[in-house]
């Protein structure tokens, strides 16, 4: 990794502070750091959304039989709900918390927020390469995600709303969802879409072109590295999302038939054009978090991170394998043995890069100075959980046993485990190891570690049983169920409540930190925080690197 | 805010073009959704974001002009401008790899199709089934390939040249040739869509109604959109070599349309020869 000798006239560069006016700021940002905090906002915002709409799920899987979705279905509509429109407030909810996480939460945190904010600074530029184009990424997230929101409001087939799954999936998302909600989404989509795309263009360009002078590609930074390789991932999955979901579009209004069998077409090809995207997009989730958790495991554990090239290079070889495993999602269509061969195959190898990461973490902990504050916890808690989601990963991975785990709660817990305990615990690492940096005032460190241990209870207490549900056979997507699940089920509930009071305070110390937080100093981590970020100021000048540092 | 700067980087003032172009991307996508629900105003709703999209292109890009002009785009910004574009056709070619994968999968896994009066019948699990499928579906007319495909590729390999040509031509100095090359590109770029709009006019089949017909219109269809835009690229550089905007040194915006038309042109190498001749191999011809 880096040492960095940082220009001493760079710093506390006051002149180069000269804010423009509220509205050009906020609206009009060509400022990758205002931009970072946009997105930031945003996701927060749209987490609150996701996150409350899992907790109307737990409340409905509380105990067997269905209680509350018609009531619900009537306060969307305005009139009696019928059965058939409950049930599809169901679908309604886990649509839309599928999509609102993933597209409007993990992604515009971790890339356009922590992304925006860090790449520039660590690689010592000035700002990204396109500042106009990063803020049409972020007002092309904000419409994309009304566009989402308002497809809440008109029909979408049996009731309000889409209820495709966030899969899509033809033909439930053609012929079986008439109305407009349906199409919303898809341009809603389109639209996050293609603020991805533009962004993954700028974040290629700004690291391949703007390092400053000395920082080679193999002093980079892992969590730069970490966003290249996710940068790749959008640019070349992206588009092929949006083939697919045109395809759903002019199948629904133009009469083609492209996942229509009586018309010739095929509504498997969607699943593969859906899943060569979303395997990727997975990655996309979560490597950015590999990246976040290498700098805070560095930084407390006050040693380089161990085998720095292979951590680099492992993301590149997760990156590249990872878009050859996509069929993995898909073993019960049909396919045929050989098939289920390969892709179970080349699964596995995914976990050899994996692995690689995984113990390179451990190692850089081994015989180090640890010192345990709360980005460390969220770290330490991202790898142990991140392990248990990647190990039942490689259960699924089994085309033979996924015939039997496939749309069980089983995958659920799977992918909440590398998600919600992944991805999140990464966002929150991030969060508050950045927090200081970014608005020049310390979170409680007090309420901090609060907030970490109610959360890991809670997450656990949520999404553990789910494992248990699964192997006994619970389907996924569905708001009733046998009452033999009614125990995990109860604990499940219990176990959001718990991570909602998590959560909670969470707010709490924002709140703190801003009212009587303590100043933060340019770097409150000490020695153990090497990357350029923390040579400047916190906040940092509005531009930064007026006259590029020197990397060593 | 420039001035203080020891970097040859591009520092931009805020610009509203950004949240404009978003909303009006909003209000187009919502109106198109109005229209498919034939709600009223769709139709205005859709064109009016529509408008403020391409207003929202032209002013960007003036600035981005102007920029240049101002000598803001100083080399290390143009390799910005050049990995941006290669980018930006990088994620276009994964654009048409959906679109070639819709056709492979249909016709490298034949189901058991008849077409008869512009509509397909699968027979799928009927009687001598299995004898059905083949790739074009039974009793499809397709679009002879060495008729006007073939010509549509002599025309866009023949504008190839010509865009190569004009881009010598402003290399070594020489605006005549650029003028007169660049013409050429675009009037054979016109012809092309002009053709295109013929032979989809005489096509025996429509995009509804049969997955052949599906996939060979939205893949070709999608083609023919980026030769619409690639040759209005090439029309808004000729009116700036008129106002004499490139240089034999600084041309970036020429080299971007160029590099657009190529990729354009290769694309509908893979058309001609997956769709047109190999995807319609043995089938009777229109």
């Amino acid at each position: 990794m880096t040492t960095i000798a940082a220009n001493p006239a760079d710093h506390h560069a006051h002149d180069a502070d000269h804010k423009p006016a509220f509205f050009a700021r906020w609206f009009m940002s060509t400022n990758h750091k205002d931009i970072g905090t946009l997105y930031l906002i945003f996701a927060i915002f749209a987490g609150i959304i996701g996150g409350a709409i899992s907790g109307m799920m737990r409340v409905e899987l509380a105990e067997p039989g269905v209680q509350y979705l018609g009531q619900w279905a009537s306060w969307l509509s305005g009139s009696e709900a019928t059965w058939d429109e409950a049930l599809h407030m169901w679908n309604v909810l886990i649509t839309a918390h599928g999509l609102i996480m993933v597209f409007f939460m993990v992604m515009p945190a971790i890339i356009g927020g922590f992304g925006n904010w860090f790449v520039p600074l660590m690689i010592g530029a000035p700002d990204m390469a396109f500042p106009r184009m990063n803020n049409v990424s972020y007002w092309l997230t904000v419409v994309a995600f009304i566009m989402l929101l308002g497809s809440t409001f008109v029909p979408g087939g049996t009731g309000l709303g889409a209820g495709t799954g966030w899969t899509v999936y033809a033909p439930l998302s053609t012929s079986g969802s008439v109305g407009p909600a349906v199409d919303m989404a898809i341009f809603s989509l389109h639209l996050a879409g293609a603020a991805s795309i533009l962004g993954a263009v700028n974040f290629i360009t700004t690291i391949f072109n703007m390092r400053a002078p000395g920082m080679t590609l193999h002093k980079m930074p892992l969590f730069v590295w970490s966003v290249l390789v996710t940068a790749f991932l959008l640019l070349l999955a992206l588009p092929v999302l949006a083939a697919a979901i045109t395809m759903l579009l002019t199948d629904r209004n133009f009469g083609t038939g492209f996942f229509d069998a009586a018309q010739g077409g095929d509504p498997i090809l969607y699943q593969h054009l859906f899943w060569f995207f979303g395997h990727p997009e997975v990655y996309i989730m979560i490597l950015p978090g590999f990246g976040i958790i290498s700098q805070i495991v560095s930084t407390f554990s006050r040693k380089p991170v161990f085998g720095y090239l292979g951590m680099a290079y492992a993301m590149v070889a997760i990156g590249v394998v990872g878009f050859v495993v996509w069929a993995h999602h898909m073993f019960t269509i049909g396919m045929t043995a050989n098939v289920k061969i390969y892709f179970t195959a080349a699964t596995m190898v995914i976990a050899v890069p994996t692995g690689i990461k995984i113990f390179s973490w451990i190692a850089t902990m081994w015989g180090g100075s640890i010192s345990f504050k709360t980005p460390m916890l969220w770290a330490m808690g991202f790898i142990f959980m991140f392990t248990v989601g990647g190990v039942t990963g490689v259960v699924l991975a089994n085309g033979g046993l996924d015939d039997a785990y496939h749309d069980t709660y089983y995958v659920v817990a799977h992918f909440h485990y590398v998600l919600s305990l992944g991805a999140v615990f990464s966002l929150f690492a991030g969060f508050y190891y950045w927090f200081g940096k970014m608005s020049g005032r310390m979170l409680n460190e007090f309420l901090g570690q609060l907030h970490f241990w109610i959360f890991f209870i809670g997450v656990n207490v949520l999404f553990f049983p789910m494992h248990f549900l699964g192997n006994n056979g619970m389907p996924r997507r569905i708001p009733d169920y046998n009452s033999a699940y009614a125990y995990w089920n109860e604990i499940a509930s219990y176990g959001y409540a718990i991570m909602a009071v998590g959560v909670l305070i969470f707010f709490i110390n924002i709140a703190w930190a801003f009212i009587a937080g303590r100043k933060a100093e340019d770097n409150y981590w000490g020695e153990g925080a090497t990357t350029l970020e923390w040579t400047l100021s916190s906040p940092p000048p509005f531009h930064q690197f007026e006259t590029l540092p020197e990397i060593k | 805010m420039a001035g203080a700067n020891n970097h040859d980087y591009h520092i931009l003032p805020p610009s509203i073009w950004p949240l404009v172009g978003s909303f009006a991307a909003l209000t187009m996508f919502g109106g198109l959704v109005m229209w498919f629900a034939n709600a009223p105003y769709g139709s205005l709703v859709g064109g009016a974001g529509l408008i403020a999209v391409l207003f929202t292109f032209y002013s960007w890009w003036i600035d981005v002009v102007n920029e240049a002009h101002a000598g803001d785009h100083t080399p290390v910004v143009q390799l910005h401008l050049r990995y941006g574009m290669i980018l930006f056709i990088a994620s276009e070619v994964m654009f048409f790899v959906g679109w070639f994968w819709a056709w492979f999968d249909y016709s490298l896994f034949p189901q058991p199709l008849v077409f008869a009066d512009g509509e397909i019948t699968n027979m799928f699990g009927q009687e001598g089934a299995d004898l059905l499928a083949q790739w074009p579906p039974q009793g499809m007319e397709v679009l002879d390939a060495m008729k006007l495909p073939l010509l549509n590729t002599l025309i866009l390999l023949c504008s190839g040249t010509t865009v190569t040509w004009a881009h010598h031509s402003l290399i070594n100095g020489n605006r005549d040739g650029l003028k007169k090359g660049l013409w050429l590109t675009i009037a054979l770029g016109v012809l092309f869509t002009a053709l295109q709009a013929v032979e989809y006019i005489e096509a025996p089949f429509t995009m509804a109604g049969s997955n052949y017909g599906s996939a060979f219109f939205m893949a070709t269809g999608f083609h023919g959109f980026h030769v619409l835009v690639g040759t209005i690229f090439l029309i808004v550089c000729q009116f700036r070599v008129y106002k004499g905007h490139f240089t034999p040194q600084q041309h970036f915006g020429f080299e971007a349309a160029a590099w657009y038309w190529h990729f354009v042109d290769v694309v509908w190498l893979f058309l001609f020869a997956t769709i047109y001749v190999w995807g319609g191999w043995g089938a009777p011809t229109h």
